[in-house]
């Protein structure tokens, strides 16, 4: 019952340590019917402490990014490029038995939908204890005390009464704190957040990523936060990364990148989508600014630039070569030849 | 509480009143009922022609039953729907046919509204079939007009569901909707399962044939951007009421009611710079079995008062055309001192 | 305001010629390949029986009788001096017969009552006891109670097989019904205002067709292997009809010195059984609408 201020985390990070670091990326999809190059050589990083958006649509490759950190990438589909650096190893190198004591441990994911991420026929108690015994090597007693600790930390009333009880009985915002209960327990370095709040309500969805960010000032936890929702980055990140059709598009601060995006595709975005701050000052509707065309299939890409078909700026070049992910401005990153003009035209 | 916004007089178009559907809980060998689920609890609001009502709410408030009941989907449980000054509410399902061709629906799930064993032309002809509006040749040429009128290639015509995208998908279901001449379509979530850039591509279309064809909706949703851009007045609903009614400048600038505060304050906005205080509600929506007494809101309300845990605000009209259900607020007074106190939007920093 | 021109990208393509649809078809279904190959391959004996055997399969020879398989006789011959090649050739009609029309009939029959049962609530009630009725009679003690009161003939065998069946298709078609009725375009459709039958018609029964396509396969074949156990018991097919399971029968007491009068009709009833499972399975995959979907 209580009003509280949410006020934008500050731009300066505590610290330039990577904690991690992803370098040219390639993880595709062997099917029947092609190849789907879901992610076509992407690299980020994540420094320690931070907050990183990686902002795009359904099938450009952002979830995939992230499940093929956890190696968690099933049969057609494989990595078959890249590197994963954590800690100073490479995380496509470690074996089964590795890689296990990373997941949960130092790198940690939830995931979009809390009512099936959750394993219906066992207590929350359970669940959370599992990890903590695996990766922390404490007792059951000890574990269970540290779940309810845990549950206390996400805000969960009557923790210990909740600890006993099943998935079913709770709310989607409340399994959702429990997802991330389970993923800080064990202090990983980086957490994965696919799409945390886009299955909750608006109102449950403000709860959580405050509490997510809460929780981050008190872990130190760099979150990688995948989402489609520009005004969830705007609110939340320090810097943004896009990505279209299996590649990143543009990388900037999150100050910048609203200020003045560099690629037709985050320009079109933000221009596409309905805003409550700029309904206060108008009268008239108008029309949405709209992306022609769709995606195209990730089986059967255009040559040149991805994007190229549905692009205003497109040029000739555009069509043929595939731009260079270059700097642009200071800290300011972006794939295309027509940066300048984009920047121009764009008013911010 | 019909007022007449937007309609000048005439007699709206769609007229609810006092709206309730109760899902009855049914436990035991016999099946005997006990308990009810209060889904929708009284809820009035009318449309005018060519006029846009925004129905926003949170999981659970009821919205999609409101429009599902108005449809006679589902049986209202009470309370009465006027279409075109006729009574619809107690009519039964062969009575109820003619009046259908008035009110179309658009749903949520592209995926699943369409049936999958039917070509595309055939789904979006089929209102026309069952009208009696048009038979083969005739049929072909005016579901190859909607086709085009939505954006889509007359060759679509012959594919099966699966082979479009979402965003194609939801045109068929728009061309379907459109396809006899309806002068109500109510939208359930219409874009909510889309992407950002096929919502706009949407959004626009449905703006443009209302222009084109003087089409009034009713749109549910729960994301309040969409909701503000294409309506004309909102409703805002919680647990089965409609808590706040009015213009959509009104309610985006100057809201009255706690709830759509804090509603209002929880949606992200695409701007780091703008500086905002968040009302972040703490627990979760009451279940709509149990709904707390008093005013339904007062579980999370963070200016409860004592008197809000037992009686229930009437809804009350604080300004011309403005409607609350809220004891803070009274009609006439209170709004400057809302408009004080209220933390919603400020201007941004640049 | 005019309308938004539609999308640039809206490849279009062109329809694939029927030769090439067949062809990915079979190469990713192998299995309803095989199946149904190998039970054209039965069909055509079963049609065509006269010519892949011209003899008489009621012909008696007592003089050649139990003889063991020879040039002259493929199979053998039985007690009686029959031919036992040409009986189970002509034994294939009578197999495929009954499980074609068993198929067919209890499909039919239960594809009716399953859909009126899935969609109106108030005839599922009574419906769903009846059936509950039918499915504890056995097929065969049916079967006999049918030959005590009438006679023996290929009809009654159909009919007594079909009964206990048809019960069962009820169930899996009333619970695919269920699951469809909650679909939003069954709301979308009254909304158009489809008329009750067409919604039956046009919306379910389209999207019910996949699993129960399978399912009738599955009961051709149970209806193959029961024909041959009545007539094996000897409440089937009258003995004058050659059947795979009277040849068994007949040849049940001499199996010790001419195991070619069981041995033979038994191949071929696997074989058959064998292939209609295969295509059962074959199209059940093929038919998966998530299959569909990967388009």
């Amino acid at each position: 019952m209580t009003t509280q201020t949410m006020e934008r985390p500050s731009q300066t990070v505590g610290g330039v340590e990577k904690v991690l670091e992803i370098e040219d990326l390639k993880t595709h999809f062997f099917t029947r019917d092609g190849v789907v190059r879901a992610v076509d050589g992407v690299s980020y990083h994540v420094l320690k402490g931070e907050t990183l958006g990686v902002v795009g649509e359904s099938g450009c490759g952002k979830s995939v990014t992230a499940l093929s950190v956890l190696r968690l990438i099933a049969k057609p589909g494989r990595i078959v490029q890249g590197k994963i650096k954590m800690s100073g190893r490479n995380l496509l190198d470690l074996s089964d038995e590795e890689m296990r004591t990373i997941r949960g441990n130092d790198v940690s994911m939830i995931f979009q939908e809390p009512m099936t991420s959750l394993n219906p026929v066992l207590t929350l108690g359970r669940q959370i204890s599992e990890t903590i015994m695996l990766h922390q090597g404490l007792n059951k007693k000890d574990a269970w005390d540290k779940s309810i600790e845990m549950l206390k930390l996400v805000r969960i009333p009557e923790a210990e009464r909740r600890v006993t009880e099943y998935p079913f009985q709770m709310s989607g915002g409340m399994r959702q704190r429990v997802m991330i209960a389970m993923a800080l327990s064990c202090n990983p370095k980086v957490l994965l957040a696919d799409e945390p709040t886009t299955a909750l309500d608006v109102t449950i969805q403000a709860q959580i990523l405050h509490l997510m960010l809460e929780l981050k000032e008190k872990t130190g936890t760099a979150i990688v936060l995948i989402t489609h929702d520009l005004g969830v980055v705007a609110e939340t990140c320090q810097r943004v990364v896009v990505m279209y059709a299996g590649k990143k598009v543009e990388e900037a601060t999150a100050d910048e990148l609203f200020e003045r995006p560099l690629h037709p595709y985050t320009v079109g975005l933000m221009k596409s989508i309905p805003r409550l701050d700029r309904a206060a000052t108008t009268d008239h509707p108008g029309r949405l600014m709209e992306i022609p065309g769709m995606v195209p299939s990730l089986k059967n890409m255009p040559p040149g630039c991805a994007f190229a078909p549905r692009c205003s700026f497109a040029t000739e070049r555009c069509r043929r070569e595939i731009p260079a992910f270059e700097m642009k401005a200071s800290g300011h990153y972006a794939a295309c030849f027509n940066s300048d003009k984009v920047a121009e035209i764009h008013h911010g | 509480m019909a007022e007449a916004s937007g309609t000048h007089g005439r007699t709206p178009l769609l007229e609810v009143n006092g709206l309730k559907k109760h899902f009855p809980i049914r436990k035991g060998i016999l099946s005997r009922v006990s308990g009810y689920v209060y889904a929708v609890d009284g809820v009035s609001f009318s449309i005018g022609h060519g006029e846009t009502l925004g129905l926003v709410g949170e999981s659970g408030c009821g919205k999609s039953t409101v429009g599902k009941a108005i449809l006679k989907l589902l049986e209202p449980t009470a309370g009465e729907v006027y279409l075109k000054g006729k009574k619809i509410s107690d009519l039964g399902p062969l009575e109820m046919r003619p009046h259908r061709r008035d009110m179309q629906v658009i749903f949520q799930d592209p995926y699943s509204s369409l049936n999958p064993r039917m070509s595309a032309g055939d789904i979006v002809g089929e209102p026309m079939y069952n009208y009696g509006l048009a038979f083969g040749k005739e049929k072909e040429e005016k579901t190859r007009q909607l086709f085009a009128r939505v954006g889509l290639r007359a060759e679509h015509m012959l594919k099966y569901p699966h082979e479009f995208s979402g965003g194609q998908r939801q045109r068929l279901g728009i061309a379907r909707a459109l396809a006899v001449n309806p002068s109500l379509i109510i939208g359930d979530e219409p874009v909510s399962a889309l992407d950002v850039s096929v919502q706009a591509q949407v959004i626009n279309l449905m703006m443009d044939l209302q222009q084109e064809f003087n089409l009034s909706y009713l749109f549910v949703a729960h994301d309040l951007a969409v909701v503000e851009h294409i309506s004309h007045r909102v409703a805002v609903m919680y647990l089965g009421k409609i808590v706040e009614m009015t213009d959509k400048k009104s309610l985006f600038t100057s809201p009255q009611h706690p709830y759509t505060e804090a509603l209002l304050s929880a949606v992200p906005i695409p701007s780091p710079k703008m500086k905002r205080k968040r009302i972040i509600l703490t627990g979760d929506v009451p279940s709509p079995i149990r709904p707390p007494p008093g005013c339904r809101f007062h579980t999370r309300c963070p200016y409860v008062m004592d008197h809000c845990k037992v009686v229930e605000p009437p809804m009350q009209e604080v300004q011309a055309g403005h409607f609350v259900a809220c004891h803070l607020r009274q009609p006439g007074q209170a709004l400057a001192a809302a408009a004080a106190s209220n933390p919603a939007l400020t201007a941004p920093a640049h | 305001m005019t309308a938004t021109t539609p999308a640039v990208i809206d490849i279009v393509e062109p329809p694939k010629p029927l030769g090439r649809i067949i062809y990915e078809f079979a190469r990713r279904n192998p299995t309803v390949i095989f199946g149904s190959g190998l039970l054209l391959a039965m069909v055509t004996i079963a049609v065509f029986a006269p010519f892949f055997a011209p003899g008489d399969p009621l012909a008696l020879a007592p003089a050649r009788r139990l003889r063991p398989p020879s040039e002259t006789y493929w199979f053998g011959t039985d007690m009686f001096g029959r031919d036992v090649y040409t009986r189970t050739i002509y034994g294939a009609r009578i197999s495929l017969i009954v499980g074609i029309c068993v198929s067919a009939l209890s499909t039919v029959v239960g594809l009716a009552i399953g859909l009126l049962s899935g969609y109106v609530r108030i005839v599922d009630a009574v419906i769903m006891r009846i059936m509950d009725g039918l499915m504890a009679i056995p097929g065969i003690l049916l079967a006999i109670a049918m030959m005590a009161l009438t006679k023996a003939s290929v009809e009654n065998v159909i009919i007594a097989i079909t009964i206990p069946e048809i019960p069962r298709v009820v169930r899996l078609v009333r619970g695919v019904v269920l699951q469809i009725r909650e679909q939003p375009y069954i709301e979308a459709a009254q909304s158009i205002g489809t008329r009750f039958h067409r919604v039956l018609l046009k919306h379910i029964l389209p999207n019910v067709m996949a699993p129960i396509i399978v399912q009738a396969t599955y009961i051709c074949a149970a209806a193959v292997l029961i024909e041959a156990g009545l007539s094996f018991l000897g409440a089937g097919t009258p003995p004058n009809i050659p059947s795979w399971g009277n040849i068994m029968a007949e040849g049940r007491t001499f199996f010790q010195i001419a195991f070619w009068i069981i041995l033979f009709p038994g191949l071929f009833l696997s074989v058959t059984v064998l292939a209609i499972n295969l295509l059962g399975d074959g199209l059940r995959d093929a038919l998966d609408p998530r299959l569909a979907r990967r388009m």
